[in-house]
């Protein structure tokens, strides 16, 4: 550490890598004092004006404001409060273009002032070493100060470090060409300036001060030693003129030899920078109680008359600098805020300064041509020779255009500080930074998806074993309770007894239960088990019936003798009107569907479905019962290629439901039809449609002979019902084993 | 109104890649006054054959790749290896082989992979390996200096003699490269090498007359001549003086040590720098950045590379000179070697 002293004191200064010498062009400005502005007819002060969070708005349109009042408060650790330069009425408060590279909108405060400039009650502290030294730095928060070189993050984080500090680096470098804020700052202020170094002197207790500046300020550089002359620790380092010197990284490197490693912050290694002009603010602040709402703003550029330095409000429109400074109407090309090597165009006039605005430049067409005609880069590698981070800029340009983001991140994309040292030489006019800029940008936008996809993976991957983890709970619970309850059986107790022939009682009911359920296809079995055995037969009765019906349907394949057939039995029998329809409208269904083969289409069944329904108006419900058979019939009828079991049984579920109080009925009913259909589907398979055709009219035909004659006898004895059933249910059977016999 | 939106930086420095390469054509200046002192107007005819077949050459291939022609043509690149295949072949060599040369070196080496800036190989070299390979009596058929032959030769002969092999006087080139004394007259490089195989020593070969008062009549003035236009570009900042400067050092010690070892069979440290294309190649032909290293540390590694080879294939290859092969050696090499050569990040270890 001595020999880094003793070093700075020869004079003697380290070497940072590449860095140019662009023309400077200070001299436009360098020698104008100073300028106070006149009050602009309205102020724009954008809430966020730093590095971190906005503060929240404390005051709303309308209310009046006086100069040095808080417009935002901060909540937040990184968010400092904007305070109005001048006392006025807020007009308004909405989003206006501010100054930023993206030339986006945000919400700003609108200020009009009302010319008197009142300020509030102010505090003036002339001894600031009375002061805690947290009361200091609360002062510096809420007096709104954030970095001024260009960054803008809040000063009262970086003083209030609790890391040992060797030097404190004042950086008065102002590498930039044109800008001279900082020098004339210096030359005007330079008490105020030296208080405010006290102050940090006070907070931080490094070691050394050192006040980094360029050689191309001898004036300044002598306000800084008269200044500075009662503080030991104030070394004052003038430092050649090499752009970027006054970036922070470059700065230490020259000053101190030291490099910050990637990634690390400077006070790792003992060091706080702070700049020049935020020492001003941090004095003005701690000592005179004025918040930061103005500022030296270097106007500059050959388009102007009257290129000067300018006390500017925070929130000045540009528009009014640059009228002030004589901006000729036919001159307005290309206005940037900041200096030539890193600051940004301006969209339009309107945008206000702020805290980090060093500079407007408008440079006339031939200062800066906009004529960046690119062309192919010929690996001249004068871009790495000037890198002062030692990048291979050539190479970054490569993978930027392939956007390679691995090879990026492995030329370390990220310590490039946007310097614009590459573009500056690059013989090609390739525009390097803004390519750096958007790769940078790319990566970190992947970067934030795979953050959440890596999150929704985790938060998947934690359900699934919570999932796991429970059903492996519930198992266990389980097969605990099961054990439980076996030992609680086996323990031969009285109770243990009852439960061993309760459980033993319901594992038979439910046997009993399930051999009821496998015999509902054999229909005779359920008809004997019900007690409503009339409504039952009646069914099975009309099904026969309709069957009978349909095979001389068939016998006739004529769709309209069908039709006309059905009346006969209808009239003839009085008293079993009702049934007689609910058959005659299975019937006429079921002829229908076996004359037409089997690719008849769906929409025909059912409409032929509707048919029946239509001619049986009377009982409501069998004839659904009849339909939903049917109905189950005809689809598996049309798709016998496809049959889908599932598809049936749901319709014969639905048919069951719909007919809550014919609950057996239609079971019984269901029955036949899952029956009939598994032989359908039995036979189908295995020949093609026409054979199945023309072997089901054979069969047919043969049943036609026997059932008309039992059917007449059936129904005219009404009473033996039982036996009617019994004989229906026999013919199905039969039928059944018949169909089975010849699918075989 | 619309201002005009651009990203930083927003100044630049006035240069430009043509007006590098405009630069790079004057520094040859100097070499090509020399080569017409000492060597006649051959090179100068070859120079306006390949600038003709190269903006032709470039013209079409641009129009074929719709390209913008109007500023790629000019851009001086072409123009810059028309020069430099011109200044290399042998004064009265063929039309087409200056013809032939340029169409390789824009058509095939520079657009075929890509066009400026894509280039691996230096196409001026490539079409000189390619000429020398495939046209070996054409490319090594080397005029003697003026001052030693016996034959006059003005301009108009040396155009007769490219177009039609034979003066108007109906010289041919052979009679041309003859000496008074009756021997074909060679480089001195190739002097040296064939004098070396017949059992001379090195001080024998030195009284050769081609070899002249220092170290090779007529190239030794050559080679100063384009280190004078080399010196110039440095000055000018055009190019690093880091490639001319590793490849003439690391030539210089492999020289000095063969010297040292063995002063009989090995031609000395200034015969190897003033002969040759080697102050062409150190800073015309090594420092083409399209082809070469990227980082400085990597082009230090290709220049010395460079340098051992020329001395190698000079001493033990079968060709008397070698700029030419051992650039395109290190063309190959330069990807590797940037691969392992990249500078130290700041702030990373």
């Amino acid at each position: 550490m001595e020999s880094v002293i003793e070093r700075i004191e020869k004079g003697h200064f380290w070497k940072f890598h590449g860095g140019i010498h662009p023309p400077e062009m200070k001299f436009l400005t360098k020698d104008k004092p100073i300028r106070p502005l006149a009050m602009p007819p309205e102020l724009t002060i954008p809430v966020q004006q730093h590095i971190g969070e906005a503060g929240k708005l404390i005051v709303k349109a309308g209310d009046v404001v006086k100069k040095g009042q808080a417009l935002t408060q901060s909540l937040m650790p990184l968010s400092v409060p904007v305070h109005a330069p001048t006392s006025g009425t807020i007009r308004a408060i909405e989003n206006a273009i501010i100054a930023h590279p993206s030339g986006l909108s945000e919400l700003c405060i609108k200020l009009t002032p009302d010319g008197e400039d009142k300020s509030i009650a102010r505090h003036i502290t002339p001894d600031y070493t009375s002061l805690s030294k947290h009361d200091i730095i609360e002062k510096i928060a809420q007096s709104g100060i954030a970095g001024m070189g260009g960054a803008g993050f809040p000063t009262h984080i970086k003083v209030n470090t609790h890391a040992q500090i060797n030097y404190l680096i004042i950086n008065a470098a102002e590498c930039e060409p044109y800008i001279t804020a900082d020098d004339l700052l210096i030359r005007e202020h330079s008490t105020t300036i030296a208080d405010g170094i006290n102050i940090l002197d006070h907070l931080l207790e490094p070691a050394f001060i050192l006040i980094g500046i360029e050689d191309n300020k001898p004036e300044a550089i002598k306000a800084l030693q008269k200044a500075t002359a009662n503080n030991d620790k104030v070394k004052i380092c003038i430092l050649p003129t090499k752009y970027p010197t006054g970036g922070e990284k470059q700065l230490i490197m020259a000053l101190t030899g030291k490099e910050v490693p990637s990634g690390v912050l400077p006070s790792k290694l003992g060091i706080v920078m702070q700049n020049i002009a935020t020492c001003f603010a941090i004095a003005e602040a701690v000592i005179h109680d004025i918040p930061l709402t103005k500022r030296v703003v270097t106007v500059s550029g050959r388009a102007l008359e009257k290129p000067q330095n300018v006390w500017a409000l925070l929130g000045t429109p540009v528009e009014f600098l640059l009228q002030q400074c004589g901006y000729p109407e036919q001159q307005r090309k290309h206005i940037i805020m900041g200096g030539p090597m890193m600051g940004f165009s301006l969209p339009n006039t309107q945008v206000p300064v702020v805290k980090i605005t060093n500079c407007v430049l408008a440079p006339s067409e031939q200062e800066i041509p906009n004529d960046k005609h690119e062309v192919e880069c010929i690996r001249c590698g004068q871009c790495a020779d000037v890198c002062p981070s030692q990048l291979l800029p050539q190479e970054l340009q490569w993978s930027a255009k392939a956007n390679d983001q691995q090879q990026l991140e492995t030329l370390n994309l990220f310590d490039c500080i946007e310097c614009g040292a590459c573009a500056y030489v690059c013989p090609s006019h390739i525009p390097l930074v803004h390519y750096y800029r958007v790769a940078k940008a790319e990566i970190r936008q992947q970067k934030q998806l795979d953050i959440k996809a890596e999150k929704a993976k985790k938060r998947f991957e934690a359900r699934k074993a919570r999932l796991e983890r429970e059903k492996l709970a519930r198992e266990e619970k389980h097969r605990k309770a099961a054990e439980a309850r076996k030992a609680r059986m086996n323990s031969g107790t009285e109770q243990a007894n009852k439960e061993k022939s309760a459980v033993a009682a319901a594992l038979a009911r439910v046997k009993a239960k399930k051999a009821q359920t496998s015999n509902t296809e054999n229909v005779e079995n359920k008809e004997l088990a019900s007690d409503q055995q009339d409504k039952k037969s009646q069914v099975a009765a009309a099904i026969a019936r309709a069957k009978a019906k349909k095979q001389a349907a068939v016998q006739e394949s004529s769709p309209a003798q069908t039709e006309s057939q059905p009346p006969t039995p209808e009239n003839n029998q009085g008293d079993e009107n009702k049934k007689a329809q609910i058959a005659q409208a299975i019937a006429k269904a079921k002829a229908k569907k076996q004359a037409a083969t089997s690719q008849d289409t769906e929409v025909e069944n059912h409409e032929e479905l509707n048919e029946a329904v239509k001619v049986a108006p009377v009982d409501d419900k069998k004839a659904r019962i009849a339909a939903a058979v049917e109905k189950a019939k005809a689809k598996k009828q049309v798709a016998p290629e496809k049959p889908s079991e599932l598809d049936t049984d749901k319709t014969e579920e639905t048919a069951a439901t719909n007919s809550p109080a014919d609950d057996k009925k239609a079971r019984i009913a269901a029955a036949v039809a899952k029956a009939k259909a598994k032989k359908l589907k039995e036979k189908n398979p295995q020949s093609a449609p026409t054979t199945v055709d023309a072997s089901t009219n054979e069969e047919q035909e043969k049943e036609v002979a026997i059932t008309p004659p039992l059917e007449a006898s059936e129904e005219k004895s009404a009473q033996a019902l039982d036996k009617k059933a019994r004989i229906a249910a026999a013919v199905a059977k039969a039928k059944a084993k018949k169909q089975q016999a010849e699918s075989k | 109104m619309a201002y005009w939106i651009a990203s930083s930086p927003h100044n630049h420095i006035q240069g430009s890649t043509p007006a590098l390469m405009r630069l790079v054509i004057y520094a040859t200046i100097p070499g090509i006054l020399a080569q017409w002192y000492f060597f006649g107007w051959g090179n100068l005819i070859h120079i306006g054959l390949a600038l003709t077949t190269a903006l032709v050459a470039e013209f079409t291939v641009l129009s074929l790749r719709e390209k913008k022609v109007a500023e790629q043509l000019f851009d001086g690149s072409a123009m810059l290896t028309a020069v430099l295949i011109g200044i290399s072949l042998p004064a009265l060599a063929p039309w087409w082989i200056s013809v032939l040369g340029a169409l390789f070196a824009i058509v095939i080496v520079k657009q075929l992979y890509g066009g400026i800036g894509h280039n691996p190989f230096n196409p001026a070299m490539a079409a000189y390996v390619m000429l020398l390979i495939s046209f070996p009596v054409q490319m090594t058929s080397w005029q003697p200096p003026l001052a030693l032959m016996s034959i006059p030769l003005d301009f108009s002969n040396t155009l007769s003699v490219i177009f039609t092999q034979f003066t108007f006087d109906g010289y041919s080139l052979e009679q041309l490269r003859t000496h008074v004394d009756g021997y074909t007259m060679a480089t001195p490089l190739d002097t040296v090498k064939t004098n070396i195989t017949l059992g001379l020593t090195i001080s024998e070969s030195m009284n050769n007359p081609v070899i002249g008062e220092y170290v090779g009549e007529g190239w030794q003035w050559l080679n100063a001549a384009f280190l004078l236009g080399g010196l110039f570009l440095i000055t000018q900042k055009a190019i690093s003086y880091v490639t001319p400067l590793s490849f003439l050092a690391s030539l210089f010690i492999c020289s000095l040590i063969a010297f040292l070892v063995s002063p009989d069979s090995n031609a000395s440290t200034l015969f190897h720098w003033f002969n040759g294309a080697t102050m062409l190649g150190a800073f015309f032909i090594l420092t083409d950045p399209v082809s070469g290293a990227t980082s400085v540390k990597g082009r230090i590694v290709v220049a010395a590379l460079a340098g051992f080879l020329v001395f190698i294939i000079r001493k033990f290859g079968g060709y008397p000179d070698a700029v030419a092969f051992s650039v395109l050696l290190c063309n190959m090499a330069a990807p590797l070697i940037d691969q392992y050569t990249r500078p130290r990040t700041y702030g990373h270890s």
